[in-house]
Formats: C-alpha cells, structure tokens, sequence
C-alpha cells in the first residue's frame, strides 16, 4: 500500500507541476525515480517533523501541494501544533501520509503504534482522513486527494494487504468517491461498519455470519471524515444491530463517530450497538500486526462472535 | 534613553502613537512592550525593502513578510494599515468581537498577514517553505521573517535553521528581535542564547548584528542581504523591549498589558510626542 501511494505521487508529480515530495528520513531508495526526474521537487528533510510540516505548509500557501511521508505517529504526534495551526488553521492543500497506521509496526512497540492518529486528527476543523483497505483502493484514491483544497491524512496499511476493494466495486458497481461509503453487502440482521485494512476480515465474518443464519450488510469507510452519514443512516433506520470494527483506540475513532452520529439522529429505532476496537491502554504485547489484532479480538473469529452476542442480545 | 532619542524620528513616533491610538480606542490591551520592539525593523522592511502591492496583498511575485513572533502583531497592523492593505479605521477593532484584528495575526482574515502565527516557533519553517518554493520557480521573490528571541527558545526554530542552511537559501533573511527580555525576565535568566551569533553561524548562516532601533544600519544591512550569496542571513536586532517610550522601555510589566487606563494612556501619547 505505501508502495503504491509514493508510485502515485511520483505519476501525478509528472504530471502535474504543483506535486512535491516531501521525506523525513525514509529507506535508502525510496522513490529514486522522483528524486533523478524531477529533483527540483524532491526533498528528504531529515527527522524533524516540525519543521517538515511548517516548510509544506510554506509551500501550499505557495500553491504547491505537497505530499509528506513518514511514520504514522511522528506525522501526527510529533508535530501536532504544527498540523493543527500550519495545515488546519491556514487550510492547505498539504497531504500527510502516514507509514504504519493502527499496529502495524507490532514489534517495534508503542512508540510505533499509531492507534491515536484518526481520533487526534478527526477533531480538527479543515482536515480529511482516508484509510484506505488495500493497495488497489490506494491506486483509486490517491488521484481524488489531488484537488481536495485542505489537508488530508492517509492511512497507510503494512503493505501486501489482501485484495478485497476491486472485485467488491465491480460486484456492487461502486466508483471512489471521497467521502463516500462503499456498501459492499446487504443484510438485514446486522450493519458492520469498518475502516482500513479490518475490511477483509469482517468481508470474511459476514459470510462466517450468513452460514449462522445472520445476514450483515458491510459498509466500509475508506473516508473517516468527512464520514458519510446519510449512508450510516439511511442504514441505521432499518437494521436493529451496529457493529464498528477499527484498528484503533476505542476512543475517538470510527466507532465513536458513528457512535455520535446515530445517538444525534433522534428519529431512529432502537439500535444495538457496539465497537472493536483496541482496549484504552498501550498494547501490552509485541508479535505481528496480526497477533496484536487477534490479541485484542480485532480477527475474524471475534467479529463474528461479537456480532452474534449483539444480534442475540 | 539618550540612546532612544538620538534614533526617534518622526516615523518611528507616528507608528508608536498609532498603536497606543489603537489600543485606546479598542479593547485596552495587547503585547505593547514586543510591538514597540519590533517597530523600526518593520518600518524599514515595509518602507524600503519589500515589494508589495497593497491593491492586490497576494500577487505571486511580492517578497514575503512572516511576523513570527505574533504577539507584535500590533506593530505589524500599524505598518499594514499605514501602507494602505486596510483602512485605518479597522484598527479600532483591536480583539473586538466586530474585528478581524486579534490578539495574533490571521492569514485568511488580514490583507498582507503572510502566516498565522501566535504559537511560537512556527513562521521559520514556513518561511523555509516560501524561500524553497521560490527556488523551484527561479523566482527572485525573498522571505523576511522576524523571530523573537524568546521565540528561539522552541526547537522547531533551529529545526528550520538546519533546513535553511542545507539549502542555503540566499532568498531567506532573519531579523531577531533580540531585545533580551522574554515574559518571566531575561534571555540570560530564562533560557541563555548565548554565543547566538555563533549558533546561527554554525546553522550555516551568514550573521550580522545591528542596532534594530536605528533605521539606517536596518537598512544598510537589509539592502545588503544576503550577507552571503550562498547562505540564509541573519541579522540579530538588538533592541529594547518597551522601545520609544521611558513608561514602557525596558518594562516587563508592558510585555503583555490588559485594562490600560486612560491615564496610561495620555502618559503614553504624552511621552511619544516628546521630541
């Protein structure tokens, strides 16, 4: 997925003159082809991701745009003041993108895991977040984020994720959009909504589900915000049962939006609801990304048993 | 204070006057002690330096002016409304609720703010971005941005020092407003700078130090830069925090000022019209 996000501003920097790179301090290598072509518009800043934010934000005001890449918790931690007041404040179209999103550096422990980035972020004013599944919605998105006119945080997953999104658009007939849901499959019993890289394993729990008797429809947020809540609630109204499933905290994340959203709407039937997520503490472990996950019950055997209890709640 | 009067002219004593106007006649407050620092090297820089254009504040091609250490921002409303950015009648609005001028200056609500800036240590690195932008363009366009010196106690500042000598941006002046008093006392107590000269210079800046209450040596530096033809520059403007007046000079209670009273007020002007 980081692969193909960095080959796609390297192709939309060719062409399109406003497109600049902007590193910390990446793998030796990384888009060489950018830095021999068009060197005038390539930068590797070194570890300092103040000064990195502070200088894309210069050059957006500029009317460049710029993409920024380095790990997902120095993009967002580190340099907080600098994304709220240099990028939200001004409103510029610089784009961060986030290397490692939710557990994905498992042994490198929680100076690595960035499981706060989408409830840090979302609370800002101006800001869009996009947490794409697999490298194939990252080929289908990255051009959309050209024209946003503010700034954009992307998620991004390990790398060799499952591909799930492109045979579920063509089913469903879907096209990317920014900020739209993709309803990928329809079931009355239960609505799980996720985000990222969980799509596969609750695309897996919902068919786990129907063997069981429980038809759950799936909506995936490729966009967190602005989160398309028409959508949730066009659903919301006619499905007793919702199930968020993120790699993330508990706290402030997808779950908590839909969370805000359906408990606002007052005109809703009454709705089970519950979120997975990561518990609100650091992650006690290391391993793999997927050990972390299944450790916290964000696998497939968990969603499932989670979105049964609710149904039969 | 000889030092003062020998460097006042009628300039520098119309924008003082114009900020205690504007304070009188708005909300009673703001950072008085930094605006009356700052208030030469501003005039210099929007007097005789920088290309501007007042009718259209985001022609491409003007240099870049970041006030970063916001907090002056009064100094920097006196100059912008004096160069005709906006009526002088908005000054009024001071933080007032039917204003668009506050506390910190706003890039989307200012005609000639550059940056919004007020948190400290972030107009550097913007100013980077403007100075880097303009290389990819070869644009003869140059950044200007004024640091505090309290200001240069955040990392980011030398974050983006490292960055401007890398790239030795030639098209990027500092200008510190290096009156050594920060709000809970001096530099020297608070946070030492010292050797500062020599920090810049080990950043891979071209240095310079100058009275930045005599506006001759500001211009003759500034018509100068860069220094170096292959380095950012910098000169350290040392000044006085309070500048102008004997109420304020030197005064920390100045620094940052609420519920001025009219006495204050009249003893202000009174000691600004002096000649």
């Amino acid at each position: 997925m980081r692969k193909t996000s960095l080959n796609m501003v390297y192709e939309m920097a060719k062409k399109d003159p406003r497109v600049v790179f902007i590193g910390s301090d990446l793998g030796i290598g990384t888009l060489k082809n950018f830095k021999e072509e068009m060197p005038d518009r390539f930068f590797m800043e070194g570890v300092s991701e103040a000064n990195i934010i502070g200088v894309a934000a210069g050059m957006a005001l500029d009317g460049r745009v710029p993409y920024i890449n380095t790990i997902a918790t120095f993009i967002t931690r580190r340099c907080f003041e600098q994304v709220v007041l240099d990028l939200c404040l001004h409103n510029v179209p610089v784009r961060l993108i986030g290397s490692g999103g939710g557990v994905v550096y498992a042994p490198l422990g929680p100076t690595h895991l960035a499981t706060d980035d989408i409830a840090i972020l979302r609370a800002l004013p101006n800001m869009t977040i996009i947490a794409p599944a697999d490298a194939d919605e990252m080929k289908r998105m990255m051009p959309l984020t050209l024209d946003i006119p503010g700034p954009v945080y992307i998620r991004l997953g390990k790398g060799g994720d499952p591909l799930v999104t492109t045979s579920l658009m063509e089913k469903c007939g879907l096209t990317a959009k920014t900020g739209k849901a993709l309803h990928f499959r329809t079931g009355n019993d239960i609505l799980i909504i996720t985000t990222g890289i969980m799509l596969k394993p609750v695309m897996d729990a919902a068919k786990a589900l129907e063997a069981s008797g429980i038809q759950a429809s799936v909506l995936h947020m490729p966009t967190i915000k602005p989160l398309d809540s028409k959508t949730i609630l066009e659903l919301a109204t006619r499905i007793p049962a919702i199930l968020t499933v993120e790699e993330h905290t508990i706290i402030g994340g997808l779950g908590s939006a839909v969370a805000e959203i359906i408990s606002e709407a007052g005109n809703l039937p009454k709705i089970k609801f519950k979120r997975l997520g990561l518990p609100d503490r650091f992650p006690e472990v290391y391993g793999s990304q997927a050990s972390i996950l299944a450790h916290y019950g964000l696998d497939t055997k968990n969603i499932v048993l989670t979105a049964k209890g609710l149904v039969q709640k | 204070m000889n030092v003062m009067k020998a460097h006042m002219n009628a300039r520098s004593r119309e924008l003082r006057r114009a900020i205690v106007e504007t304070i009188d006649k708005s909300s009673r407050r703001g950072h008085i002690g930094a605006a009356f620092s700052v208030v030469e090297i501003l005039s210099v820089l929007y007097d005789d330096i920088l290309r501007f254009d007042p009718k259209n504040p985001r022609w491409h091609e003007r240099d870049r002016c970041i006030l970063s250490k916001g907090h002056g921002c009064l100094a920097l409303y006196a100059i912008l409304a004096d160069k005709g950015f906006f009526d002088r009648s908005a000054l009024s609005g001071f933080c007032m609720p039917d204003g668009f001028l506050g506390g910190h200056p706003e890039y989307h609500k200012i005609p000639g703010v550059e940056a919004s800036t007020g948190s400290l240590g972030h107009g550097l690195s913007i100013g980077v971005g403007f100075a880097m932008s303009a290389r990819i363009d070869k644009s003869p366009r140059r950044t200007f941005v004024i640091l505090g010196d309290g200001e240069c106690n955040e990392g980011s500042v030398w974050e983006a020092a490292l960055s401007a000598g890398k790239h030795k941006l030639s098209s990027l002046t500092i200008l510190v407003d290096y009156n050594k008093q920060q709000s809970y006392g001096t530099t020297f107590e608070v946070q030492d700078l010292e050797p500062f000269a020599d920090k810049w210079r080990a950043f891979g800046f071209a240095v310079r130090d100058v009275d930045g209450h005599d506006t001759c040596a500001l211009r003759s530096a500034l018509k100068e830069c860069p220094l170096d033809p292959a380095k950012p520059s910098v000169l350290i403007c040392n000044t006085i925090k309070g500048y102008g007046s004997a109420i304020t000079c030197g005064n920390l209670a100045w620094h940052h000022k609420t519920k001025v009273t009219e006495d204050e007020i009249a003893a202000l002007m009174k000691s600004l019209g002096e000649e």
